[in-house]
């Protein structure tokens, strides 16, 4: 009963060596393969008849978009919208993962935080770049805070840099921490119920305890998967609306 | 008596149940406003006005909150021993940057409860 034992990597399939660094085909790789299956096959499928009155499936992907869609639009204003797709990719990408990382059995690819980590540098990279190419080194008064009395302005301004800098650490850490502690959860009270079964008839009556814990905390796992995907979608919306508004 | 009309009228408009006139003729005067500012800036359309910390959850920015601090002091931390290990001048780098990364996580913190406004490339004397 290792709660560690679930989120182990595997090679499935090893295509060689680079630098000594194997190059493999993961069980990782292969559940985010899964996704990008399951968000085809919902996303292209489900809209293929392009219905006037939309279907089951084709509410759930349009009721995706529009969600996605007014997120974006009150976050990030009409502007906003041309960064759309990545917003977009990234919910339903962290919102599948997470969801099928629920299933039993199942690898939860956000569980790892070099995928998180290099999710959140992409949204930080993208800003940045972005803002750069938008506003020219006029980005840089993002650091500098108006109004602010000229011998603090250093020390506020180095204390901006390093809240900027933080971001894609809460970013990533964030989406990582709660996954990886909710799955340990499980798998601990889970292991609890197996444990005090093998224990005789008073064992098996004690057991109803952390059976009951973990159908909660299934319910909360699902609430987090889904929330975990909508923060990391906001915040990606409130990154991106400091890149494109100078304005406000 | 106008005052009335647009009572009435956002009455009609407004569909949710109104608690008082009075209210209703201030939201009337409100969207009156904006819609006057709309044509103003016809540019920047007044319903998709960007908001800075736009949570219509409060449970994503409980999950917000949790995380900003602790990255902070992370970052101050990181700083802090790449420069000692560079510069050799330990423990100075790190107590400095440890304490810096501190402030940053509490700005952090404070800018997702909304307690500081974020910053914006603009001074706030220039927005319209």
């Amino acid at each position: 009963m290792d709660p560690i034992h679930q989120f182990q990597i595997k090679n499935l399939l090893t295509f060689g060596h680079i630098g000594g660094q194997e190059i493999a085909f993961t069980n990782s790789a292969l559940f985010m393969l899964i996704a990008l299956a399951v968000i085809a096959a919902l996303t292209i499928g489900a809209t293929a008849s392009r219905a006037l009155v939309p279907g089951r499936m084709q509410s759930v992907v349009e009721m995706s978009y529009e969600f996605v869609a007014d997120t974006l639009r009150s976050t990030a204003g009409s502007e906003g919208m041309k960064f759309f797709p990545l917003v977009f990719s990234l919910f339903m990408f962290i919102l599948v993962v997470n969801m099928i990382g629920l299933i039993p059995y199942t690898f939860t690819v956000t569980s790892h935080i070099i995928i998180t980590a290099s999710l959140a540098l992409l949204v930080f990279l993208t800003v940045i770049v972005y803002g750069f190419a938008k506003h020219g080194l006029h980005f840089f008064k993002l650091f500098v805070p108006s109004g602010v009395p000229i011998y603090i302005l250093p020390l506020v301004t180095f204390i901006e840099v390093l809240s900027f800098l933080s971001r894609p650490i809460s970013h990533s850490v964030r989406l990582f921490a709660n996954m990886l502690a909710g799955h340990i959860t499980l798998k601990v009270f889970g292991g609890f119920v197996v444990m005090l079964g093998g224990l005789g008839f008073l064992g098996s009556l004690g057991a109803i305890l952390p059976l009951g814990m973990t159908v909660a905390l299934t319910a909360l796992e699902l609430l987090v998967a889904f929330l975990q995907a909508y923060v990391f979608a906001i915040l990606t919306c409130i990154y991106i609306n400091d890149a494109i508004h100078p304005g406000h | 008596m106008a005052d009335k009309d647009r009572a009435d009228d956002a009455r009609k408009k407004g569909g949710r149940d109104q608690p008082s006139a009075e209210e209703a003729a201030l939201s009337a005067r409100l969207r009156d406003l904006g819609e006057r500012l709309g044509r103003h800036h016809p540019d920047r359309p007044s319903d998709s006005e960007p908001r800075p910390t736009a949570d219509p959850s409060a449970i994503a920015r409980g999950f917000r909150l949790s995380a900003e601090l602790v990255a902070g002091v992370l970052v101050g931390a990181g700083i802090g021993l790449l420069l000692d290990r560079w510069l050799g001048t330990s423990p100075l780098g790190m107590i400095v940057f440890l304490l810096l990364g501190f402030a940053a996580g509490v700005l952090n913190v404070m800018r997702v409860a909304g307690v500081v406004q974020p910053n914006r490339l603009d001074p706030p004397d220039k927005r319209q």
